[in-house]
């Protein structure tokens, strides 16, 4: 009866580690391959096609199904900065001090509708703050600023809203986790609310909010479709916030049911998947340092 | 005249009263040492003194605290107040900050900018708390790798740094080391001359060794309070000694 539990058990001890072991090696696997395919494709522009890394990264001639195709990915890559950088200029302020509101300020009401509204935002598909933006904002801007409406503003307005959530989110997680000591600490030297929240609960959470603003900066910069309905579609530099533009993830978005496998202008998309992996990875790498350094303990 | 005069001071918690008509004077540069078992009220007291307990959702206070003779809750702005009752927390709580910074912060907050005004209560404060010599040299370290006596001296500087004139105490020793807290009783000893101090303790031995008066608080009543030889030797009430003597805590 004993003998037979403890064997039983091994089994299931047994079994347990495999389950868990195979999945850890599928995951690595996959995640190996899959750069490896990016990679093998998007390389093959430069020594399959012959294009020089140097007119793909700071040429601004796109036309890739011309007899010998220019693949300047210039306007897609300075056109995905600009969008996501002044998308958080704008989100990044809001969501830190809706973060503050809801934690520090309005306990209630940051709990009772904050929270559930940001819960929501996080979960409204893309497509949908397209739409939202393709209708809304674009007629909108169309109307009180000029031009097609489509245009570097309202990717940007788009994206603020779109990366509000994640920015708002994780910076509470943050400021909500502090210690309440250094709270009581502060309060007790006589230090107001404002004075408190801002001399040592920001500085306190400082590389919460910085990864957070990383996160919301990686959602932008990764974001395809919802982008892609509002900003115009055109691969050039954009002169200003009302011209249309295009970012690396529309583009590749925009052109891949338009091309043939093996062909330089397929191949160029893919360059452009890969610049997308490099830079999302080089985003993990800052979160993974801004997070380690000076983290409250 | 007394520092603190507390007159029929009752505190409800929602529903539950914490403390009962508590009734009791604090003399200028003594030290006061607040006994009792646990959930006795003592810190629930302690904290009515500064209006720590104004953070609290639910908390509702009658009777009254006078300071110098004026109502803490009436008559007095909690900033001013908070500037006169400094407190030093049972877990050492510095900021996730430089020793300097923390040291200055309150200074900063109460409009003193100037660099050298600062550097001169720095060093002061670090002095008077027993500290100075052995961060001098790590002013710009982050207080978070002091051990956890200097830390707990370091919030004691930090305190001293606005200049109160009363410091609360809540439990400052109990997570420390008996060698941390022989230096704070010792830090103890002396800043009684120039402040007057309210302690609240777990460790009868440091109520003896430290105080002046003792107040021995029971259920949220404060059952006896005098001078610590005639609370510890020769109490009047029954609990008191039982208390004292071991009998239950």
């Amino acid at each position: 009866m004993d003998k037979r539990y403890e064997v039983a058990r091994k089994r299931q001890d047994m079994l347990g580690k495999v389950i868990v072991f195979s999945s850890a090696v599928l995951l690595i696997v996959l995640v190996i391959s899959l750069f490896y395919f990016v990679a093998s494709k998007g390389l093959s522009t430069f020594i399959v096609n012959k294009i020089p890394l140097k007119e793909f990264l700071f040429s601004a001639e796109w036309r890739p199904d011309r007899e010998v195709p220019q693949v300047g990915a210039l306007p897609f890559i300075v056109g995905s900065v600009l969008v996501s950088i002044f998308a958080i200029l704008i989100s990044a302020p809001l969501g830190v001090s809706s973060a503050i509101f809801m934690v520090e300020i309005s306990k209630k009401m940051g709990q009772k509708i904050l929270q559930p509204a940001i819960e929501i935002f996080v979960g409204i598909p893309s497509v949908v703050y397209g739409w939202l933006g393709l209708s809304v904002l674009v007629p909108f801007i169309s109307k009180h600023f000029g031009g097609l409406g489509f245009s570097l503003l309202a990717g940007i307005l788009v994206l603020a809203i779109m990366t509000l959530p994640t920015i708002t989110s994780v910076s509470a997680d943050t400021i909500r986790s502090l210690p309440v000591e250094i709270r009581e600490a502060s309060y007790a030297l006589g230090a107001t609310r404002w004075q408190t929240i801002r001399h040592v609960l920001i500085p306190a959470a400082k590389p919460g909010i910085l990864t957070a603003i990383i996160l919301g900066l990686a959602r932008a910069f990764g974001e395809a479709l919802a982008v892609q309905m509002v900003i115009g579609n055109r691969p050039v530099i954009p002169k200003s916030f009302l011209e249309p533009m295009s970012t690396i993830t529309s583009i590749i978005t925009m052109e891949m049911g338009n091309t043939v496998m093996g062909t330089a202008w397929n191949n160029a998309l893919w360059s452009l998947a890969l610049l997308l992996l490099i830079i999302s990875f080089f985003f993990i790498i800052l979160i993974r340092l801004v997070g380690r350094r000076g983290m409250y303990r | 005249m007394k520092k603190i005069e507390v007159r029929d001071l009752d505190l409800f918690y929602g529903e539950v009263q914490a403390l009962k008509k508590i009734n009791l004077d604090v003399e200028p540069n003594s030290v006061l040492a607040l006994i009792g078992p646990s959930g006795c009220g003592k810190s629930t007291f302690i904290r009515t003194l500064n209006r720590m307990n104004d953070l609290i959702e639910g908390v509702k206070i009658s009777g009254t605290v006078l300071l110098d003779g004026k109502d803490i809750y009436k008559e007095v702005d909690v900033i001013e107040l908070r500037k006169k009752v400094g407190m030093v927390f049972q877990k050492p709580n510095p900021f996730p900050m430089t020793v300097y910074d923390n040291v200055a912060y309150g200074p900063r907050i109460h409009g003193i900018r100037d660099k050298r005004t600062l550097n001169e209560i720095v060093e002061k404060s670090l002095k008077a708390a027993a500290l100075w010599d052995e961060v001098k040299d790590r002013l710009h370290h982050s207080a978070l790798s002091l051990s956890g006596g200097q830390q707990q001296r370091l919030c004691i500087a930090r305190t001293l740094a606005v200049e109160p004139e009363v410091i609360l105490m809540d439990e400052p020793t109990s997570a420390l080391d008996p060698i941390s807290t022989m230096k704070i009783e010792e830090l103890i000893e002396e800043l009684k001359k120039k402040y007057t101090i309210i302690i609240v303790t777990h460790n009868m031995q440091q109520a003896g060794r430290v105080s002046d008066y003792t107040a021995f608080f029971l259920n949220g009543e404060l059952v006896e309070w005098g001078p610590t030889d005639q609370v510890f030797y020769n109490p009047k009430d029954k609990r008191t000694e039982d208390y004292i003597t071991g009998r239950f805590g």
